[in-house]
């Protein structure tokens, strides 16, 4: 919502300056999106006339003109072609910054010529893209005077956010009201003249709804004028539109845009002779089209509110007039439209029409009920005014919808739910100064709301209202108040061990990302089936239609786009959700990483070597044991899904829960998804862990270190080449649990040991606990050892 | 042999010790000494043919002469050994200037540790972490919250639909993490005091919006609580978050559905020389919506508005960091791109907290 400073001014008498009014309204819930001193920025332009003009003597398209600006003459260079002796115009004198171009103007010599400042173009002002011709001021511009005050410039524009409840400050006036009762003037009455009128109308209205749409709009009022000349609209009208960027163009229409922006009062007008027969309010038929206004063909359908003569739409309620039935230059006789419309509707069908106009913008918001009556009779009084002619009696349909309502405030509500402590008198004030018809009775204030506060429904609304007035600088600040000085984890154990993993992962080198929660469906195909359930039914693209089924396809793509840039060496991970169904359990936080490249690229002094499963491995298992994950009772197993390498992967279990997988990425996704190998990956189902409540003591068993020496024995044991090491390494521990502290694997070979025959070496530490072992006693665990390896896994100790 | 013969062999002895060229020519020195063979040893040896008288006075000499030469030793010996260790020292010298074995340097996404910080202070003044599906109910997400569906407020949103079900309904993708202060209303009774951080969705790209980004939410609920509360809690985390002591702030009138009264608070910055600073400045910069939670709202979570009213806000994750760290463009949140995760993400170690500070 734009306006002017001086519009303001003609409904709120004020000593504030525009700088003061601009504050005010944004604390008043008004906010104010920008604010544009024209007065000052178009202070140093003036009138001038132009005395001579000669052909530049060096160049055939530019003229050197003599200007008069008061007593004094100037010289310039210009290249306008309307540009002629004795035309008025607007002069940029030297220093002057040029509104459209922002340059400021210096004296200069053009192909050797003196140009001491310039006549300017409209788009020289920044008041249109007009740049063919130089501004021509009237004869009656007084040469030397400032041209923005004589063309009616020299105003303060200030544009307002308007949020969707204020439909009432859709208006200069509304917003007028509000600036009043916030104590920055006095709101002027309301003149609403009473209009002479002889004959009835030849188009009458009609209301055609069916039963129970009766609100679509019900109620209208109409008024013929006859034997009226549209022409054009005088100066002060037209500039207050020009000056918030509306084109003047005929009276008539310039009458409804004012009504519009003045007072919140959408207008429209049928020329009576492209109109046949009378005018009914119904719903579009199927099949029925209309060319708007704006020259459009807009397909109408069920539903939507139209205007319609004998022959069909003229205009689409609440949106936009009809094309052919609008007024021009020729229209005699106009009949005028005020009516009311469902504000759901008007915003439907705007929306369904793509149209966002000044009419929609007002209806869609609610407008006043009572402005058809008050409505009616200033335009049409305006009407008379500029267009001459003569008025009908006025035709009404439907009727004024009953709009009083009651709404009490409790005053102690003020301070309960609002923190301002403030008097029921001045409570009383501030409402009544918005409109309210407010009675102070006990601790209650008995309220009648206004018929343009369609936004008020609840006692909250008049807290609100009493605040905003009041301002919200006044409320004091708070502390919150705590129970607790020292407080509880924001965190659940479930939620606290999900950050948990997410440093861990980044400790250990991987780059965390956030990725997106969906990608396209194809890529999405290859990380198992989403259901269609879960295919976003408006995509923004077709390759972000699918609710994510793993984080892994987003960290691929990711990897692709990183390679794609030059980057070899990638190690990425997210935290977040993947969705397997539509429902809340659905939806689980998981971890997601990968690994690609080398290690130590180019170092001179570590061992560079490609990614493998071991590094991945290694973070599934990290993830996990930050995850509060019972690590001693993970069991590695080969049942993998299949974008893993079928070989080269496997699943970290507990029980017959997968907490994790890991492994080499297949091979044949690869080029499919346009990346370059070796890539490790590794998704970690934190939420799968078995929660426990919460850290303390017992989660840590009560160590006892022992005195006594420890052992270490190392076996070669040589096994079957499919033997997995995991089965070995158990086979030992399983001998004694107590005496066996750590178990640790040193070397897998296959190279002469036997074909289908590897050899695994193993270092074991043995650890007493009462008193320093024996040789016997060493002997009697190591031949223990061995009859464990060879019954568990045939292995034989190498000789 | 007379105390001359002594004298000379001392002298001539320390001489050479004093001239040794190495350890081992020390040594043979020594042995040459007093080894077995050794000249002094002989000259202790062949005391027993002096006379009664000059026994002892030669003695003495040579056990004196012995004495100093073991010295002459001792201190040579410590002067070759440091000689010794300096060559070889010298010898191990290495190029210290070249680089060190490489180490993958870790990061946390900036929108993680904005989370973090977020919640460090919130916890401080009594909030819980709350958490909500991102696939909602069409309820849950706007009726609820007081949009029907008629509402201007659910064009705004640009919501992300799921495919219509049998009976009609759309699932939709949340458009705000409101949706979990009903799921929270109806699950818990009051006091409630929650913060909602996570994503959400709107079918809108460009320069200032992705189709995903992140929201926190907060909520709180009990007998008392009013806008005064509401202020300082919200004046008190902007001014840790930000780590500006005195930060100035306003709030001013606004609309939301769900909030009754409702407001935007601004927080004050300069935007001098081109750049933004957050401070003390000529300027104003919005940075969160809230207000008093709606009647209505309350009234859809089954809870009695006559005995329970509270505050809500919420405020965008990647605009507050964009404002804190300096980040330009929003986009680049979701590109993955590894050089700007290592820029602008931070270290592992690096885990916000009220005590060192957010």
């Amino acid at each position: 919502m734009k306006f002017t400073f001086s519009w303001l001014k003609e409904y709120l008498e004020t000593e504030a300056s525009a700088i003061e009014i601009a504050d005010r309204l944004s604390m008043l819930g008004l906010e104010v999106e920008s604010i544009d001193n024209a007065a000052e920025k178009f202070a140093p332009f003036l009138i001038c006339e132009v005395i001579k003009v000669v052909g530049h003597p060096n160049a055939d398209r530019l003229k050197l003109c003599i200007l008069e600006i008061g007593k004094d003459q100037v010289q310039v260079v210009c290249g306008a072609p309307n540009v002629r002796e004795g035309m008025k115009g607007v002069f940029a004198p030297i220093g002057s910054t040029i509104p459209g171009s922002n340059i400021v103007l210096k004296s200069s010599k053009i192909r050797g010529e003196v140009s001491n400042g310039m006549i300017c173009s409209e788009f020289e002002m920044g008041l249109s893209d007009d740049h063919d011709g130089i501004i021509e001021l009237s004869e009656s511009a007084p040469v030397g005077d400032s041209w923005a005050k004589w063309a009616g410039f020299d105003d303060v524009i200030i544009e307002i956010a308007l949020t969707p409840n204020r439909g009432d400050c859709a208006s200069v006036r509304g917003i007028a009201r509000d600036l009043a009762a916030a104590g920055l003037g006095k709101l002027r009455p309301l003149e609403i003249p009473k209009v002479e009128c002889g004959f009835d109308s030849n188009v009458k209205w009609q209301i055609d709804f069916p039963k129970d749409c009766k609100n679509a709009c019900p109620f209208v009022i109409g008024r013929m004028f006859r034997n009226i000349k549209n022409g054009e609209s005088p100066g002060w009208l037209k500039n207050r539109l020009k000056s918030i960027g509306l084109r003047p163009i005929s009276a008539l229409v310039d009458i409804t845009n004012w009504s519009t922006f003045a007072l919140g009062r959408p207008l429209h007008v049928f020329d009576v002779d492209k109109i046949s027969g009378n005018l009914t309010m119904r719903f579009a038929r199927q099949g029925e089209t209309l060319k708007a206004l704006d020259e459009k063909e807009y397909k109408l359908e069920d539903g939507m509110i139209i205007i319609a003569d004998d022959n069909g739409p003229q205009g689409i309620g609440g949106v936009m007039g009809g094309a052919d039935s609008g007024c021009s230059a020729e229209t005699k006789d106009v009949f005028l439209e005020v009516a009311l419309f469902d504000p759901v509707r008007v915003a439907e069908t705007g929306r369904k029409l793509g149209i966002l106009s000044d009419a929609r913008y007002r209806f869609e918001r609610g407008i006043d009920p009572t402005s058809l009556e008050w409505g009616t009779e200033i335009a049409s009084s305006m009407i008379l005014k500029l267009c001459g002619g003569e008025a009908s009696s006025l035709t009404v349909a439907g009727e004024e919808p009953k709009w009083k309502r009651q709404q009490e405030l409790r005053t102690s509500r003020v301070q309960s739910l609002g923190g301002i402590d403030l008097s029921a008198q001045k409570q009383e004030k501030i409402l009544s100064a918005l409109g309210f018809e407010a009675e102070l009775s006990g601790q209650e204030i008995k309220c009648k709301i206004p018929p343009w506060r369609p936004d008020i429904e609840g006692e909250a609304d008049l807290v609100e209202e009493v605040m905003r007035i009041q301002g919200y600088d006044d409320i004091p600040a708070l502390p919150l108040p705590n129970n607790a000085v020292v407080p509880a984890p924001a965190r659940s154990f479930e939620q606290q061990r999900i950050e948990n993993v997410r440093r861990v992962l980044a400790a250990r080198g991987l780059v965390e990302a956030v990725t997106y929660s969906f990608l396209d469906s194809e890529n999405a195909s290859h990380f198992g089936e989403s259901p269609d359930e879960l295919r976003i039914a408006n995509p923004i693209s077709a390759d972000l239609d699918m609710m994510r089924p793993s984080i892994l396809p987003n960290l691929i793509l990711a990897l692709s786009r990183n390679q794609a840039r030059g980057l070899e060496d990638v190690n990425l991970f997210e935290v977040g959700p993947r969705y397997t169904d539509d429902s809340p359990e659905g939806q689980t936080t998981v971890a997601g990483g990968l690994r690609s490249g080398n290690t130590n690229s180019s170092s001179w002094i570590a061992k560079t070597e490609p990614i493998d499963i071991f590094h991945v491995k290694a973070d599934v298992l990290a993830a996990l044991s930050a995850g509060e994950a019972p690590t001693d009772k993970l069991k590695v197993t080969r049942n993998i899904p299949e974008w893993y390498h079928p070989g080269r992967s496997g699943s970290i279990c507990l029980g017959s829960h997968v907490l994790g997988q890991f492994g080499e990425l297949h091979p044949r996704l690869l080029s499919v998804m346009g990346v370059e190998g070796p890539v490790a990956i590794f998704e970690v189902f934190i939420e799968r862990v078995p929660s426990k409540r919460s850290k303390s003591m017992k989660d840590k068993e009560l160590l006892t270190l022992s005195q006594f020496q420890p052992v270490n024995r190392n076996f070669a044991f040589l096994v079957d080449q499919n033997t997995d090491a995991e089965r070995v390494l158990r086979a030992v521990r399983l001998v004694d649990k107590e005496i066996i502290s750590n178990v640790e694997l040193f070397d897998v070979y296959s190279e002469d040991v036997g074909k289908g025959k590897k050899s695994i070496a193993v270092k074991v530490t043995l650890q007493p606990t009462e008193a320093t072992m024996t040789e016997k006693e060493i002997e009697m665990i190591s031949d223990k050892i061995l009859a464990s390896v060879a019954n568990q896994t045939g292995g034989i100790l190498r000789s | 042999m007379t105390s001359k013969n002594i004298d000379n062999l001392r002298d001539s002895l320390l001489s050479k010790i004093e001239s040794a060229a190495d350890l081992n020519s020390l040594d043979d020195i020594r042995v040459s000494a007093l080894g077995k063979q050794g000249s002094l040893t002989a000259l202790l040896k062949g005391l027993g043919k002096a006379s009664a008288e000059e026994r002892k006075p030669l003695g003495q000499a040579i056990n004196e002469a012995k004495v100093k030469i073991n010295n002459a030793i001792a201190i040579r010996k410590e002067f070759l050994d440091a000689q010794a260790l300096d060559l070889r020292l010298a010898s191990e010298t290495v190029d210290v200037t070249l680089p060190v074995r490489p180490e993958q340097e870790g990061k946390i996404h900036p929108i993680s540790q904005t989370i973090d910080e977020m919640v460090a202070i919130f916890c401080e003044m009594g909030f819980e972490v709350a958490e909500g599906p991102h696939i909602e109910t069409d309820f849950n997400n706007f009726t609820a919250l007081n949009i029907p569906p008629e509402h201007p407020a659910r064009q705004e949103h640009d919501t992300f639909y799921l495919p219509k079900k049998e009976d009609g309904s759309r699932l939709v993708l949340r458009t705000h993490t409101s949706p979990v202060q009903i799921r929270t209303m109806l699950s818990k009774k009051p006091p409630i005091r929650i913060i909602v951080p996570g994503r959400t969705f709107r079918a809108d790209y460009d320069a200032t919006h992705s189709p995903m980004f992140h929201q926190i939410e907060g909520l709180v609920i009990d007998q008392s609580t009013h806008m005064g509360h509401l202020k300082g809690c919200l004046i008190e985390f902007c001014r840790t978050f930000f780590g500006v002591s005195n930060l100035p702030s306003r709030f001013r009138p606004s609309y939301f559905p769900f909030t009754e009264p409702s407001a935007e608070m601004d927080i004050g910055c300069s935007r001098k020389g081109g750049g933004l600073t957050i401070g003390a400045g000529e300027d104003w910069l919005e940075i969160l919506g809230c207000g008093m939670v709606h009647p209505k709202v309350l009234a859809a979570c089954g809870i009695d508005s006559n005995l329970y009213q509270g505050f809500a806000f919420g405020l965008g994750i990647e605009r507050a960091a964009m404002l804190k760290y300096g980040i330009p463009d929003l986009r680049t949140f979701f590109d993955s791109d590894l050089r700007w995760l290592q820029h602008y993400g931070f270290l592992s170690h690096d885990i916000p907290s009220v005590a060192r500070g957010v």
